[in-house]
């Protein structure tokens, strides 16, 4: 797409400062953040005394050029994008949904808990699929009273779903210790939901269906946000509230519409997690991927095909860590280090390209446009 | 009801209810003094953490518990300092970089404390609690609330100066500028770069003395992620508070109480499971919210950047 603009003659060529070709920099702002998180925790594991090349290897070996590891790569996509997807939606319209773990976790409580009885009941397939859907309406359920408090009230939506996000962590263990409970010996835990009875499995891997959804999700997540009247109206409501209303749109129902939409999208996530790789939820399980994919969306830019990428790469550096972190006797938490790293770089990579970027809107200004600009910068 | 009352279960409640409440009430307070100056600090709970991990070290091997909270406060400026250069200076955006600070300081801490002790879990001895004269008589009150390291009234003395600050001082006055009304202040010829730089800093040393004081005082060892989210409860908190921190005391005080209910009531004999007493403090909060549903204000220009000469 850039290529195209790119080969059209400039108009009227002022003398452009040297700029490198679109390509290149859209290419170095991806590579660069990475490569120098992965150099300061390289750095960070020599002085632990540890060989930076061999645990990146590892990484490498677990998380993509296994064929197990990759599978396991794919599937953990499948989960961390229809969150990702829920989130874009929410903050599209400004809003801050940072509930999305207690969302997840309810949402996953209920479907582990009842799909063994229901797959039995009504068999696999319309089971699956009812249960998809109960994964939606606890995510989207569970995103209402923020909702109605910040539509009809204007309570701040960051308090309300944190709140509604400890509620529903807390929610989700009394469920599995209660009414949910097997009678499994061992860790409090729902029932297992059979193998032959999860989400099919896409020719003869590992990798479930989850991908096919979430993947699915995202291309109608971006089509409904760039092409669609709903996602310009979601996008005008983040932009200018007060603009919405000028327009004639309505923000209170706006407001329900979109923290439903994410919440639902939130809880197809664990839905998809719980029918196709967990099969059952244990007590005190969080693993608190709503929290991690806030700022992974936040620096694609709230575009749903960069959190793709971003996604991906965080997938692998997950999968792969766990196996790196236990061969070079290490925390697990040391993947976190390098995770907080690679975002803040990331910042960091995106505050140079907006400085470069006002420069050169500076430097091609009209000359009384400059003169203003630097009298109100003296 | 009556063996409900009874003197060791209050005691024991209000003892647990100080000793969870204190960690909050200040890293509540630094939130509140960086919101009120328009930067929302995400990365509140990584504060705590650098200071609880800084904080143990120093009491450890430097054998006095002020030492020990002297360096959490350090700890926690350290941390800080991302922030400030981050997203005060570099005007990046404020909730990316704090969630990045707070993963950053779950792995740093837990990765050297692995480093450093393994599997092992070193523990601090005699914590320095002491007994307020006199006051330290009266039953039940006397037992919990007057019986406390130090630092607990200076934090409570703290949170009356820092309101005093807020609404009585020059200094108050720009913080509270900074966070509603940036370019006034600049052009009243205050530097907005260095009033948020210096609320930020405020903020990570109060953190920081918080998480030392739940490293040191409160569980006498640092366990990797021991903060278990008071920092997030720290900013609701300060959210709720709206500037208005003498909130600050009651309601953390208030999450003490619903977080140490379980741990007394086990005294008195009844078994209430500890997940549904973890979400009492929450539940109330949406409650109140929807009863009250007051428009929780917040200062105009939070997690806003300012840049000189925009409109």
């Amino acid at each position: 797409m850039s290529a195209t603009v790119q080969a059209d003659p400039p108009v009227q060529s002022p003398p452009a400062p040297p700029r490198l070709p679109r390509r290149v920099e859209v290419l170095a702002q991806a590579v660069l953040p990475v490569a120098l998180s992965i150099l300061a925790s390289g750095v960070l594991l020599a002085v632990l005394g540890r060989d930076p090349f061999s645990f990146y290897g590892d990484i490498l070996d677990n998380g993509l050029l296994t064929g197990f590891g990759l599978q396991q790569s794919i599937v953990r996509v499948a989960t961390l994008l229809l969150i990702a997807g829920g989130l874009i939606v929410a903050f599209r319209a400004n809003l801050w949904n940072l509930g999305g773990d207690g969302q997840w976790l309810l949402a996953a409580a209920f479907v582990a808990g009842l799909a063994p009885k229901v797959v039995d009941a009504v068999g696999r397939t319309p089971g699956l699929a009812l249960m998809l859907v109960l994964g939606c309406v606890i995510g989207a359920a569970w995103t209402v009273v923020p909702a109605f408090l910040k539509a009809v009230y204007g309570v701040n939506e960051i308090i309300a779903t944190l709140m509604m996000n400890f509620i529903g962590i807390n929610l989700a263990n009394i469920l599995v210790k209660g009414p949910f409970l097997t009678d499994l010996p061992g860790v409090p835990r729902t029932d297992i939901l059979p193998l032959p009875q999860r989400l099919p499995l896409i020719g003869g891997s590992q990798v479930h269906v989850g991908i096919v959804i979430a993947v699915g999700m995202m291309l109608l997540i971006h089509f409904g946000m760039t092409r669609t009247p709903l996602g310009l109206r979601l996008r005008v409501l983040g932009a200018n509230p007060r603009a919405a209303v000028h327009l004639g749109l309505r923000p209170k129902r706006l407001t329900f519409v979109a923290f439903a939409a994410s919440g639902a999208l939130i809880g197809l996530s664990a839905a998809v997690s719980m029918l196709g790789d967990w099969g059952s939820f244990r007590a005190d399980f969080n693993p608190a991927y709503g929290f991690l994919m806030v700022p992974l969306v936040f620096l694609a830019r709230m575009n749903a095909l960069g959190t793709m990428a971003l996604v991906a790469l965080f997938a692998v550096i997950q999968i792969g860590g766990d196996t790196a972190t236990r061969k070079a006797d290490l925390p697990a938490d040391f993947i976190l280090v390098l995770v907080g790293l690679l975002l803040f770089f990331m910042a960091i990579t995106e505050y140079y390209r907006l400085r470069r970027e006002r420069r050169l809107a500076l430097s091609t200004a009209a000359p009384a446009d400059l003169l203003s600009e630097a009298a109100s910068d003296a | 009801m009556r063996e409900l009352l009874t003197q060791s279960v209050l005691t024991a409640l209000i003892a647990g209810a100080m000793l969870a409440m204190v960690p909050i009430m200040f890293a509540a307070l630094g939130e509140s003094i960086s919101e009120q100056a328009g930067v929302l600090n995400v990365g509140l709970e990584g504060m705590m953490l650098f200071g609880a991990y800084a904080g143990f070290n120093g009491a450890l091997y430097l054998h006095t518990s002020w030492l020990g909270l002297l360096c959490g406060a350090l700890g926690g400026i350290l941390a800080s300092l991302v922030m400030v250069v981050m997203c005060v200076h570099m005007k990046l955006d404020q909730i990316v970089v704090g969630v990045a600070l707070f993963l950053f300081a779950e792995g740093v801490t837990s990765l050297l404390h692995g480093a450093q002790f393994g599997n092992d879990y070193p523990r601090i001895d005699g914590t320095g609690e002491v007994d307020v004269p006199l006051l330290h008589d009266i039953p039940v009150v006397g037992e919990s609330v007057f019986h406390q390291h130090p630092i607990v009234y200076v934090g409570i003395a703290l949170v009356f100066a820092v309101q005093w600050m807020l609404r009585r001082t020059s200094i108050g006055l720009s913080l509270r500028a900074a966070g509603e009304t940036p370019a006034a202040l600049d052009a009243a010829g205050v530097d907005v770069t260095r009033t948020r730089t210096a609320a930020v800093m405020a903020c990570g040393a109060l953190a920081g003395v918080g998480g030392a004081y739940l490293a040191i005082v409160g569980a006498g060892s640092f366990t990797p992620m021991m903060t278990q989210g008071s920092g997030f409860m720290a900013i609701v908190l300060a959210m709720l508070a709206r500037g208005k921190v003498l909130w600050v005391i009651a309601m953390s005080f208030l999450f003490g109480v619903s977080l140490s209910i379980s741990t007394a009531l086990q005294l008195a004999g009844i078994t209430i499971s500890t997940d549904v007493v973890q979400m009492l403090p929450y539940v109330t909060v949406i409650v109140v919210l929807i009863l009250f549903a007051r428009r929780s204000y917040l200062p105009s220009a939070l997690a806003v950047p300012y840049f000189r000469g925009e409109r």
